[in-house]
């Protein structure tokens, strides 16, 4: 059995994630501060990709980054590079689909936190960075982390997106959910099954992941009160 | 070591205006709940910006609205003690005092030498959430005076304890800011905190402050009738100048009064303990009913009606021992009076 698309989804699922950890955080914690105006437009614009079918956020991204429209015409003209239909342009779609989760878990993380916390930080001569990494953070710990996990199991999962941008390519752009469509179309039922295992298996750990995490977030608040 | 604010800020309906100068000296900030004591407080440490004015403290300007000075909380050195103290709750005793130390060479020294003076090396090591009430306020002082503040600022220090532990710990904070060098501004609405532990007070009424008094003159000459509210006089009545005579028009009471009366009072107040019952030949004597009595740990509230009140008027309440209320035969009629020097004229 080659593994190369559980070693594929890995990682991709493990870049993305750790993409999704920075700018959902930075996302979070800047649109809060925003006009409202500004906020309701950048919240929605961020959570769409939680209720578009995964297909159109294909479509979209293939007009973005297709060779033959923007971004993707000018990356192919300057640097001689393309950016779909390579293993890396799933990380694409798998960002673009999971973000909306840390997104959103972090800003209600960041919404509980105590502001005065910051406050009495600045006047005791904290710097920001110091606030943010050492006392905001560690205060919406829980939230984030749950974030992280839920994100790193929908990237792991992602198929709609990543099947338009980086197709289905055996040894190169091959992850289990694509492997799995391919192996049924083609009746390897025996073979399809097992990937089939192996998925369930990596999402039960993870689920079961995010349950321990809410239980000890649990029993955190549970000694404060 | 002098302190001056003279700002503005407008949020939603509510318009902050204050105006006051301190001088080495403890600052008591009374008024009552919303009138804007912890706005001005967070003016003062930079953590909202008002709209305009000035502030400095020691030639050190913090804000002025022409020049566009901001000074940003951390370059202020202000020492802010928040209501619940703000201590950090991921961190123990140790690590909150030990963030705020800004000469980082000199840390563990520091932070060693006020767990000692705050009696906390039982606790360095525990979360704040493990703290009583009084431990987490010494914590939180401790921490302020690590980041070696040039004022302090006290937000309500005592509104999240318990009133027994109370007593003891104002003696401690009495203690710190003895050898505390600098200015102290003490936000609180209770009176009696500001009378025992402020040289100076400034009452701030709706968002707007008064003039700085003594607490002395606050309780014996408040002048304003927001004023003799926070210092707690209770019974506060519409009263016209009448030559050197008060008039009270809803009582249908003519009163004398040891101090010369202007023409621009517009009220009287008269301390519910400054009643009594009168002599024969006492002056100011008001018959009164007695409309209900409440019965205090140490003393009897007796809520009483002047016999000539007009419909609607205020009532009258009075605060004596609870054994002559007991001795007293007729509990139904009394006639009170009031010594004319005890009578507070107000604007």
């Amino acid at each position: 059995m080659d593994l190369y698309p559980l070693y594929n989804s890995l990682r991709i699922a493990a870049i993305s994630t750790v993409v999704i950890f920075f700018v959902g955080i930075f996302a979070a914690y800047y649109i809060a501060k925003t006009p409202r105006l500004i906020k309701g437009v950048l919240d929605v614009l961020l959570t769409l990709p939680l209720v578009l079918p995964p297909t159109v956020v294909g479509y979209l991204l293939l007009r973005l980054l297709g060779p033959k429209h923007m971004i993707g015409m000018w990356f192919l003209e300057h640097f001689d590079l393309r950016l779909v239909m390579t293993w890396w342009s799933a990380i694409f779609a798998s960002v673009v689909v999971a973000l909306p989760l840390m997104y959103r878990t972090a800003r209600g993380a960041f919404e509980s936190f105590d502001e005065t916390l910051a406050d009495a930080g600045y006047t005791l001569g904290l710097s920001g960075t110091y606030v943010f990494w050492r006392i905001r953070m560690p205060y919406c710990r829980q939230g984030i982390l749950a974030g992280t996990v839920l994100s790193f199991a929908r990237a792991l999962g992602e198929y709609g997106a990543t099947s338009m941008i980086a197709g289905y390519t055996p040894g190169r752009t091959a992850t289990i959910s694509t492997t799995v469509y391919q192996l049924w179309r083609t009746g390897d039922d025996a073979l399809a099954f097992r990937w089939v295992l192996i998925n369930i298996a990596i999402s039960a750990v993870v689920l079961l992941a995010i349950n321990l995490l809410e239980k000890k977030q649990r029993s955190a608040k549970g000694v404060v009160a | 070591m002098s302190l001056s604010v003279d700002i503005k800020k407008h949020l939603g309906d509510f318009c902050l205006s204050v105006n006051f100068k301190a001088e080495n000296e403890v600052l008591g900030l009374l008024g009552a709940s919303g009138c804007g004591k912890s706005v001005t407080l967070r003016c003062i440490a930079g953590i909202i910006k008002p709209d305009e004015g000035h502030i400095e403290l020691d030639g050190k300007v913090f804000f002025d609205g022409e020049k566009k000075i901001h000074l940003p909380p951390q370059e202020r050195r202000v020492g802010y003690l928040f209501q619940q103290y703000a201590l950090f709750p991921n961190m123990s005793v140790a690590q909150n005092i030990s963030s705020a130390v800004r000469d980082k060479s000199r840390k563990a020294e520091v932070v060693a030498q006020l767990l000692s003076t705050y009696q906390l090396q039982n606790v360095a090591s525990s979360r704040p959430a493990q703290l009583s009430g009084g431990q987490q306020q010494r914590a939180a002082l401790a921490r302020i005076l690590a980041s070696d503040p040039e004022i302090l600022l006290l937000d309500e220090p005592f509104s999240a304890l318990d009133s027994y532990l109370k007593a003891q710990l104002e003696q401690e904070l009495a203690d710190t800011l003895d050898s505390f060098r600098g200015n102290v501004m003490w936000v609180s609405h209770d009176r009696d905190e500001v009378f025992r532990n402020c040289n100076r007070v400034c009452i701030l009424d709706d968002g707007k402050s008064q003039s700085v008094v003594t607490p002395n003159d606050l309780f014996y000459d408040p002048k304003t009738v927001s004023a003799a509210k926070l210092s707690g006089c209770k019974n506060v009545v519409a009263a016209l100048a009448d030559n050197s005579l008060i008039k009270v028009p809803c009582w249908n009471l003519t009163l004398n009064c040891a101090h010369p009366v202007g023409s621009d009072i517009s009220a009287i107040g008269l301390r519910a303990h400054h009643i009594g019952f009168a002599d024969n030949n006492d002056e100011n004597a008001i018959p009164c009913s007695v409309v209900r009595t409440m019965d205090n740990v140490f003393s009897t509230i007796i809520i009483l009606r002047p016999l000539g009140s007009l419909p609607n008027s205020p009532t009258l309440r009075m605060e004596i021992k609870k054994e002559l209320w007991t001795a007293r035969q007729d509990k139904k009629n009394v006639t009170v009076s009031i010594a004319p020097q005890n009578i507070l004229l107000l604007r």
